[in-house]
């Protein structure tokens, strides 16, 4: 196994030999812009050109496959500076069911910029659930841009969540916009934990476009330090018996600072949109109850603060 | 002296005397109660004991086992073995039951965890792993939190009306440990204007107007507290105590 296979794994926690060598589970590892592995199930297609500044891939989960078993993506870049630009065509086909866990893997990050540009179609009856965890290192050199537009057909399920609670973020600007149809269901989840002079802009966009459509925009976000968050989440619903939310809760530490606009916007008289947004320091309640038991403050609130973003 | 005191507390919050000279004298290994009607200032005793924030500016003392604790840190008096169950626990979360029950618990201690689930009557497969949120019940979050204090295992533990908000089934968990902490020697201060949790003490704090009145056995105080202060308009005016009625 090439070392750079090892040095990804490794920095992401996993033993690469409980992945690889079971054959049930498919993957693709990507340094930088070169392919480092891919292994396919059937019904899982993959069509993946290295360019210059990363990898353009195209994945297809064909008409009524369901892959029993979370694909796994790694990209990552083992050295201090580069680029990383990937672009991603994600088809669930119809009645097709799929799970990917990618782990963006920056360990050693001092100016690194990964972007990522994804299109992806959630066909008729399909369901695509995506998990992303980025691991970064402790110096905040990582620019974060993820783009990604999501359609999920009649009766589709789509749901990803971005989970960014180990190491420095850096910077992280992710933008999401998702139309659901008739009957469909999207499900947004982000937490993020920042630091220092972390900034962390989130715009996520919901379009309950079609009857019976739900959808929920989640953000939980903690910052210390110097850092900054803003979140801006936007709910529409213009469908009879659309129902939506919008979910953002921000924990502010220190000198950082945090700002939530939830924009719900509901265009028939049959649909249904909630939102909620807290904004503050950890619960004085939450930490006296743990305070009690001996926990001093800073351990106290570091318990709060994993709970929320867990 | 007991092994929890407090002597002469005053406190007034927003210009309103809350607590007028509250004293009491906890004996260690015993069940204890303050019992009073609502506005009695019965949590806003409880709150001092903790010293909570917003409630650590006053006069008078509060002793554990002979030392002053006024000066010290919520964090510091739970180290000593003081903790508090809040009147309605507070929610977490993402926070596991586990990592909530686990805080203060070492890597080789975690069998705590399960056992304490057990104690209160929660099936340890059910809620190890769920978190401590609005998914749990008032009840199941009352018995967690109790779950809680059994697995720290403190000194003294001041109950602040232990039967709000919770059904039959669930109280009866927590008068039977009541007797499980009493077995262990852990001293218990019950907070309370309920006839029924008075009569699971031993010895009772009647409470009127910020201070105590009455203290004795739960025998004498619980019919006096029946049938003279549950009727009472007193309703712990202040205009009216000062005038001395």
């Amino acid at each position: 196994m090439p070392d750079l296979i090892e040095q990804l794994y490794a920095s992401i926690g996993q033993n690469p030999h409980e992945i690889r060598d079971d054959e049930s589970i498919a993957r693709i590892e990507v340094h930088k812009n070169e392919v480092l592995g891919v292994h396919l199930v059937p019904g899982l297609e993959v069509d993946a050109e290295e360019t210059e500044d990363g990898l353009d891939a195209a994945i297809t989960v064909t008409r009524g496959t369901r892959i029993e078993k979370p694909v796994q993506v790694c990209f990552g870049m083992m050295p201090e500076r580069g680029l990383q630009k990937i672009v991603l065509d994600i088809r669930i086909e119809d009645e097709a069911s799929a799970a990917i866990i990618a782990h963006c893997t920056f360990p050693f990050a001092r100016e690194i910029t990964h972007t990522m540009d994804a299109e992806i179609r959630v066909g008729h009856g399909a369901e695509y659930a995506y998990f992303e965890r980025h691991v970064h290192g402790p110096e905040g050199g990582v620019r974060i841009v993820p783009k990604t537009r999501v359609t999920v057909e009649q009766g589709g399920r789509f749901s990803t969540e971005f989970e960014l609670i180990k190491g420095r973020v850096g910077t992280i600007d992710l933008e999401l916009e998702a139309t659901c149809k008739a009957h469909s269901v999207m499900d947004v989840k982000a937490r993020i934990g920042g630091a220092g002079d972390d900034r962390i802009n989130l715009n996520e966009i919901g379009r309950l476009i079609g009857e019976g459509a739900r959808g929920a925009l989640t953000s939980h976000i903690a910052v210390r330090d110097a850092a900054r968050a803003e979140v801006l989440n936007t709910l529409t619903a213009s469908a009879p018996f659309a129902r939506g939310h919008v979910d953002c809760k921000e924990i502010v530490q220190d000198q950082a600072v945090a700002k939530a606009v939830p924009v719900v916007e509901v265009n028939h008289p049959k649909a249904h949109v909630t939102h909620e947004a807290a904004i503050g320091s950890v619960d004085t309640k939450q930490l006296e109850t743990l305070m009690s038991r001996g926990l001093d403050e800073d351990a106290a609130a570091a318990l709060i603060i994993q709970g929320m973003l867990s | 002296m007991g092994v929890l005191d407090v002597e002469g507390v005053f406190l007034t919050k927003n210009g309103v005397p809350i607590l007028n000279g509250l004293s009491l004298e906890v004996w260690e290994g015993h069940v204890h109660a303050v019992v009073g009607p609502n506005g009695a200032g019965k949590s806003t005793a409880a709150s001092v004991i903790m010293g909570l924030a917003g409630y650590r500016d006053f006069e008078g003392d509060v002793l554990l086992g002979g030392e002053s604790i006024k000066d010290l840190s919520v964090t510091e008096r739970g180290r000593r073995g003081l903790t508090l169950a809040w009147q309605e626990p507070a929610r977490f979360e993402g926070l596991s039951v586990s990592d909530f029950i686990g805080a203060t618990l070492d890597a080789e201690n975690r069998e705590v965890i399960r056992e304490s689930l057990d104690m209160v009557g929660l099936e340890p497969d059910d809620y190890i792993d769920r978190a401590v949120d609005k998914s749990l019940s008032g009840g199941e979050r009352k018995r967690i939190e109790l779950a809680s204090i059994l697995a720290m295992n403190p000194r003294v533990v001041v109950m602040d009306e232990p039967d709000s908000g919770i059904d039959v089934a669930a109280l009866e968990h927590i008068f039977d440990n009541l007797d499980t902490l009493k077995e262990r020697n852990t001293t218990v201060l019950l907070i309370t204007h309920s006839p029924t949790v008075l009569r699971r003490a031993e010895h009772a704090f009647l409470m009127c107007c910020g201070r105590v009145v009455d203290k004795g056995s739960v025998d004498r105080i619980a019919p006096y507290f029946e049938q003279q202060c549950i009727p009472c308009d007193h309703k712990n005016r202040p205009e009216k105590d000062a005038a001395g009625t």
